[in-house]
């Protein structure tokens, strides 16, 4: 990541940079939206459960010697369908399974990523990412990833605020709430697959809820708070990536600063300009 | 043929019984009031009805392709959503804007269609939750407490709408009260819950009841006095003993 220091006069004209910039853009459009469900839903704690989760599909996926980002789709549905059947138990609150789930599939991950011995990858590319990595291939299968996630969720968008609101009331009323509820996990699992050389495992939470706070602050619709998001998390994007070529700063965590610095700025508007 | 039949319906939690052998049935333009004291199981059995839980036993019959509407005794919507009163009643499926104006109109929220679900009153937001549940033209309402936390007036402002609702549109009503002793004038049918049917039966008036003057202190037009009338009572576990045992715990509501 430290590949900057002699370019400082002229970052923005690198094509690997514009690369960088929109495979970021293009990840914070679908994390945005999918993000205002995750911070509506009070479930925050899902997308870390979900991107740990994806941590084991790597590490599952080296070991089978694969390579696939569907191994990390798929794992992080077979994690999203356990967590449904526990809460369907009942015994613990959905907080403490997504806890339970969250880092032992993180450590498991974790461990099978130390087993591989042949494995030259730094392990630190899997947590916060590697942006200024990213090739053509990469970009193209983001930008299709985009295009799935957004359609999906301009598909369930209805029936799902419909269930964020009431849950009983949505099925009374005729949605199918665990079709629904399966169909949004599919969405945040793809992202979160195609997301992770973009952001890696650790910080693509940080993408999907720091862009849908910062823009409940101007948000007066549940659109308009989607729509906002996305543009929140573009902008973090393409700050964190120019921060992190001028300062020489892994790209990631620069993201994030960002994405928190927007907010920040969000809470200090007056009331006014505030809902 | 009746909106809505429940037939022996029995349901344990992890071995603590919490409803046993209830049957009762709704009919169009018929008003079921469901009374009892706190966890006896009445928003449980209108879970049931609604098919958002299931029984361990007994059947549920809904006509079919009845229209349902569904008032829950509280929302709780987190700040973060930013959602208006005319966004949350948009929100049930294949209903037009207009149709949205037209119940707000009918139950005189229109005045907060554009505020902050989270920033109306209790007694406005019981009234949208009302709007929610008469979208779409029910033909079964199930209201759970919906004269909760509203004050007088609005009570009998609320339940005057009701009866209109059954009268004009002649749907089936199944509601729950909030209060022990008073269901809303107009109700065909109590029915008293304690994990078991207690009794059911029409309500009787009130204008003239001394319990129902000392509560109230003045007239208000549109609530009747429901008098229980026990054959049995229940011991401390809740289980019901047969006799009317005064000096013992009786049915703890009465």
């Amino acid at each position: 990541m430290v590949i900057f220091g002699m370019k400082r006069h002229v970052p923005m004209i690198d094509n690997f940079i514009l690369t960088a910039m929109l495979s970021g853009v293009l990840v914070a459009l679908a994390a945005g939206p999918l993000g205002c469900f995750l911070v509506w839903r009070r479930m925050a704690y899902f997308g870390d459960t979900i991107s740990h989760s994806a941590l084991m599909g790597i590490g599952l996926g080296i070991a089978f010697g694969s390579g696939s980002l569907w191994v990390i789709v798929v794992t992080c549905i077979f994690v999203s369908l356990i967590l449904l059947l526990l809460e369907k138990g009942g015994k613990f609150s959905t907080d403490t399974l997504l806890g339970i789930l969250a880092h032992s599939t993180l450590s498991i991950g974790l461990i099978i990523i130390a087993m591989q011995e042949n494995l030259r990858q730094d392990m630190m590319s899997f947590l916060i990412g590697d942006i200024l990595t990213i090739g053509r291939e990469d970009l193209i299968g983001i930008g299709m990833m985009v295009v799935v996630v957004l359609g999906g969720l301009l598909y369930i968008w209805k029936p799902l605020l419909s269930i964020t609101v009431h849950e009983g009331l949505a099925q009374v009323e005729g949605i199918n709430v665990l079709k629904t509820k399966i169909l949004y996990m599919l969405l945040i699992s793809l992202l979160v697959a195609f997301a992770m050389k973009v952001i890696g495992a650790l910080l693509i939470t940080s993408l999907m809820i720091i862009p849908a706070a910062a823009a409940r602050n101007v948000a007066r619709s549940p659109v308009q708070m989607a729509l906002y998001s996305m543009i929140m998390g573009s902008l973090s994007v393409v700050m964190g990536v120019m921060m992190s070529s001028l300062w020489d700063l892994p790209a990631g965590p620069s993201i994030v600063l960002s994405a928190l610095i927007l907010f920040l700025i969000g809470r200090a508007l007056p009331k006014r300009y505030r809902l | 043929m009746p909106l809505l039949n429940l037939e022996d319906i029995s349901l344990s939690f992890s071995g603590k019984v919490v409803l046993e052998g209830v049957s009762f049935s709704v009919h169009r333009g018929e008003i079921v009031t469901l009374i009892g004291p706190n966890g006896a199981g009445k928003s449980t059995i209108m879970k049931i009805a609604l098919g958002l839980q299931e029984p361990d036993q007994g059947k549920v019959t809904r006509a079919a392709g009845i229209s349902i509407g569904y008032m829950p005794q509280k929302i709780m919507i987190t700040d973060i959503l930013p959602l208006t009163v005319k966004d949350f009643l948009k929100m049930r499926w294949g209903v037009s804007l207009s149709e949205v104006r037209e119940v707000m109109d009918l139950v005189r929220i229109s005045h907060v269609a554009e505020s902050p679900v989270q920033r109306i009153s209790g007694g406005e937001m019981q009234r949208v939750l009302m709007a929610r549940a008469l979208l779409g033209h029910p033909d079964l309402l199930v209201l759970d407490e919906p004269i909760q936390g509203v004050d007088i007036a609005g009570q009998q402002e609320l339940y005057h709408l009701i009866g209109k609702i059954r009268t004009e549109k002649s749907c089936g009503i199944l509601m729950i009260s909030h209060d022990l002793h008073l269901v809303m004038a107009g109700t065909d049918k109590v029915i008293c819950l304690n994990r078991h049917i207690c009794c059911s039966g029409h309500p009787q008036k009130i204008q003239d009841h001394p319990e129902y003057h000392a509560m109230l202190g003045r007239h208000v037009d549109g609530i009747t006095l429901y008098t229980h009338d026990h054959d049995h009572h229940h011991d401390d576990q809740g289980n019901v003993i047969h006799g009317d045992l005064r000096d013992e715990k009786t049915c703890s509501h009465d």
